[in-house]
């Protein structure tokens, strides 16, 4: 075999490798490496001034189970992912089908819903700060004025869990929109076309085919509204100037609690590894759980939908759910 | 088959996006380090210097250009952080991971002292017979370790005073001159029962409170006490210091029981907002805190400030200039903090920021003497805070502050923000609460 031959013949089977290398070399190096790293340093004493110490194995852990405060963080997150998560992806769901119908003046609206996210969070956290004070905010002057109660948006737990919620959806619904408009654009017009001969209204459309064909931009969604919701930091941090989730650390996050570990007043490196683990082990779950959850809600709602629809009216359209589930949004969301 | 290798993608590309994480758990500080010139150490000729603060330390372009007039071979860069919190980052993180990235001179906050004292060898020893003096004793003890090492040069103190309401106080009935206000709250033997005392008859006469916070008169109270959460070698008392419970049934009592407290949590929206609302009528005062409150005040007429505060003297905040040691112009660096923290900078630094000397020659430059603060009613600043700042000194002891004082004094805070801001708790409750969260920091 020549060595022309030979090159020839590994250019075919190495060159797909090395196209595609990049990628997992900077992974490896920004992803794989901290994350071996902060293994690493969770099974040992380390302060983040004096650096490594002694090998301790799972103490640090265990420490970590045994403070009362990671748990209540933890039950802060979850209590402020679902009231953000949830709602920020119904109301995304609605908007955007309000954008993707013929409307004047396109593109300002798609910008509209999207002004929020290009905000700072800082900003965010100030502006909001202010309307969710406790004596002097707009909100409870609002509330004073229709003849409610002032709420105490800093002293009771699930106030203030509402209060951030609304800040993380005010930042991010917009974003979700707009995802999922452009996945709507991508829904075969014949669908509807179908649906329509079918005598299906707009709602029935909504539900029967816009839904199930979003099927995996909502897992995207769900999922990394998951990871995000469960890593959330910048808006509990600046609902007040402590940043500790007030007094009784009634809206710190697991993130603002590895923060305060790391670089607070401990400076226990070691625990606040340990805290990124479990973190990232907590998140795999719960993206996990909402993947099967997500997928199977999806799916149960199809053969019942559009799939008996398409079956009925046109056998050239009998393919596309098969292919809506693969769709074109996929190969580009999940990486 | 498709099915499953779907899932199994997607599976994978989740890990992926969790990473994430995980991964901000190891990285998360090491973002800006500020340096954007390397020392120019290249012909040994031109060097250049960097000089990194925080807040407003009053090192203006100006003044700084007056050391390189002095020495045309240094030129001076001013890296200036917008809070004291970035630049504590910045510093803990570049010192651990080696120290690459640091200016030649780091401003610290006398806060940061405590831990930053465990770990001399990542500062250059700045003790030098020239500088003797120079400062008031307690500056210096702060910033020295046991074996004599001086970790910083010092800036500015936060001698405290009492800021008060001259209009208010009219209205209820008290004497309004700054003179006679010292004078009613006990004068040079001021005791806290006297400041609450005038409390009571001030909240008896008037709709407003007579002080912000609770935290904030406890820790005035707590700054005091020499040894308040720590014995002297840093073994840690928890809270069973009766000092501490002292001062936190003091304060509580006088806060909710006899209504003194305007119940807020200082630099909160509440409390700026409060301000323009005559929501209190005192406030403890050290020097910088002029800047806050004539801003949040504007406007507001009757602001003054009395010489006198509760048990003698006391101080909140302050800051040094250090030469971290790995830098590559050490000795350069070191005379340039000498010569920023030497008296007559720092009066020109006072004149531009109000950041308050606290070197003791200062206290006799006219220029500081002579200063007034039109806001606060004209009152001679100059005079009353090297007043105040003297009698800090006389205190005879400093509050220490060892590795761990943060950290508990951080759980009494919350104690009293539960019963004063929040009302989630009573007084009892709140301490119980307390001594759990010293337990789970297992110290």
């Amino acid at each position: 075999m020549g060595f022309r031959q030979r090159m020839g013949r590994w250019d075919v089977k190495v060159s797909p490798y090395l196209y595609i290398s990049p990628f997992f070399i900077l992974f490896a190096v920004v992803g794989a490496f901290p994350l071996l790293y902060t293994a690493f340093v969770s099974v040992h004493e380390w302060n983040l001034l004096g650096g490594q110490g002694e090998f301790v194995g799972l103490t640090n852990y265990r420490d970590v189970f045994a403070q009362p405060t990671f748990l209540k963080a933890i039950g802060n997150t979850f209590s402020i992912f679902a009231l953000s998560s949830v709602p920020q992806v119904i109301a995304a769901l609605a908007l955007a089908a309000v954008l993707n119908a013929n409307l004047r003046a396109k593109t300002f609206w798609r910008m509209g819903v999207l002004l929020p996210f290009i905000v700072a969070p800082v900003a965010v956290g100030l502006i909001f700060g202010r309307l969710f004070a406790d004596d002097s905010g707009l909100v409870n002057a609002l509330l004073t004025q229709i003849g409610m109660e002032p709420l105490g948006w800093h002293s009771d737990r699930l106030t203030s869990h509402i209060a951030i919620a609304t800040m993380v959806n005010f930042r991010w619904t917009g974003y979700n929109t707009l995802i999922f408009l452009a996945a709507m654009q991508a829904v075969p017009q014949e669908l509807y076309e179908a649906a329509i001969i079918d005598g299906a209204g707009r709602l029935r459309q909504f539900f029967s085919v816009t839904v199930p064909q979003l099927r995996p931009t909502i897992i995207f969604v769900i999922i990394t509204a998951t990871i995000g919701g469960l890593q959330i930091f910048d808006e509990p941090r600046l609902f007040d100037d402590q940043g500790l989730g007030g007094p009784s650390r009634n809206w710190m996050t697991v993130a603002m609690y590895m923060y305060d570990v790391g670089w607070g007043n401990q400076k226990n490196f070691g625990r606040a590894a340990a805290i990124a683990w479990l973190l990232f082990l907590l998140i795999i779950v719960v993206a996990l759980v909402n993947f099967l959850v997500s997928r199977r809600i999806a799916t149960s709602d199809s053969p019942r939908g559009a799939a008996r629809l398409l079956a009925r009216g046109s056998g050239d359209a009998g393919r596309t759910p098969t292919a809506g589930a693969t769709g074109p949004t996929t190969s580009s969301k999940e990486t | 088959m498709r099915r499953r290798t779907r899932a199994l993608v997607a599976t994978a590309g989740l890990c992926g996006l969790a990473l994430t994480a995980a991964c901000g758990g190891g990285d998360a500080g090491s973002g800006e380090t500020g340096s954007t010139t390397d020392g120019g150490s290249g012909d040994g000729e031109q060097i250049t210097l960097m000089v990194a603060t925080f807040n407003d330390f009053g090192y203006t372009e100006e003044l700084l250009a007056q050391y390189s007039e002095e020495h045309p071979n240094i030129v001076v860069e001013h890296v200036l952080a917008a809070r004291a919190e970035d630049a504590r980052a910045n510093l803990t993180t570049n010192l651990a991971s080696g120290g690459e990235g640091l200016s030649d001179i780091e401003a610290i906050e006398v806060d940061w002292l405590a831990e930053l004292l465990q770990y001399p060898d990542y500062f250059t020893d700045l003790s030098d017979p020239a500088v003797e003096g120079r400062w008031l004793e307690s500056k210096v003890a702060a910033a020295t370790t046991e074996d004599g090492r001086l970790l910083g040069y010092g800036t500015d103190v936060g001698p405290q005073a009492i800021c008060y309401r001259s209009d208010l106080f009219a209205a209820a009935g008290l004497p309004t001159d700054r003179a006679e206000v010292a004078e009613l709250l006990g004068g040079a033997d001021a005791t806290w029962d006297d400041y609450f005392e005038v409390g009571r008859q001030f909240v008896g006469a008037s709709d407003s409170a007579w002080y912000d916070s609770a935290v904030s008169i406890y820790q005035g109270m707590i700054n005091q006490v020499e040894f308040a959460y720590e014995e002297g070698d840093g073994t840690p008392v928890g809270l069973t210091n009766p000092e501490v419970r002292e001062a936190y049934d003091a304060v509580l009592t006088a806060s909710t029981d006899d209504g003194l407290s305007a119940g807020f949590e200082q630099w909160q929206e509440d409390w700026t907002a409060g301000f323009q609302n005559n929501a209190f009528a005192t406030m403890l005062c050290p020097a910088w805190m002029q800047g806050p409150i004539a801003g949040n005040a504007a406007e507001v007429e009757g602001w003054d400030i009395a010489d006198v505060f509760p048990g003698g003297g006391g101080n909140w905040g302050g800051s040094y200039l250090t030469v971290p040691a790995g830098g590559e112009h050490v000795e350069e660096a070191q005379a340039l903090a000498e010569w920023l923290t030497s008296p007559e900078i720092q009066v020109q630094a006072f004149g531009n920021a109000g950041t308050f000397p606290s070197q003791v020659d200062a206290y006799e430059n006219p220029d500081l003497t002579g200063a007034t603060n039109e806001f606060f009613n004209d009152a001679p600043v100059g005079e009353i805070f090297a007043s105040r700042s003297l009698a800090v000194d006389e205190l005879g002891f400093l509050p220490y502050k060892g590795p761990n004082y943060f950290a508990i004094h951080q759980t009494v805070q919350d104690a009293i923000l539960r019963v004063d801001v929040t009302g989630e708790q009573n007084a009892e409750d709140s301490w119980a609460a307390a001594e759990q969260a010293v337990a789970d920091l297992g110290l």
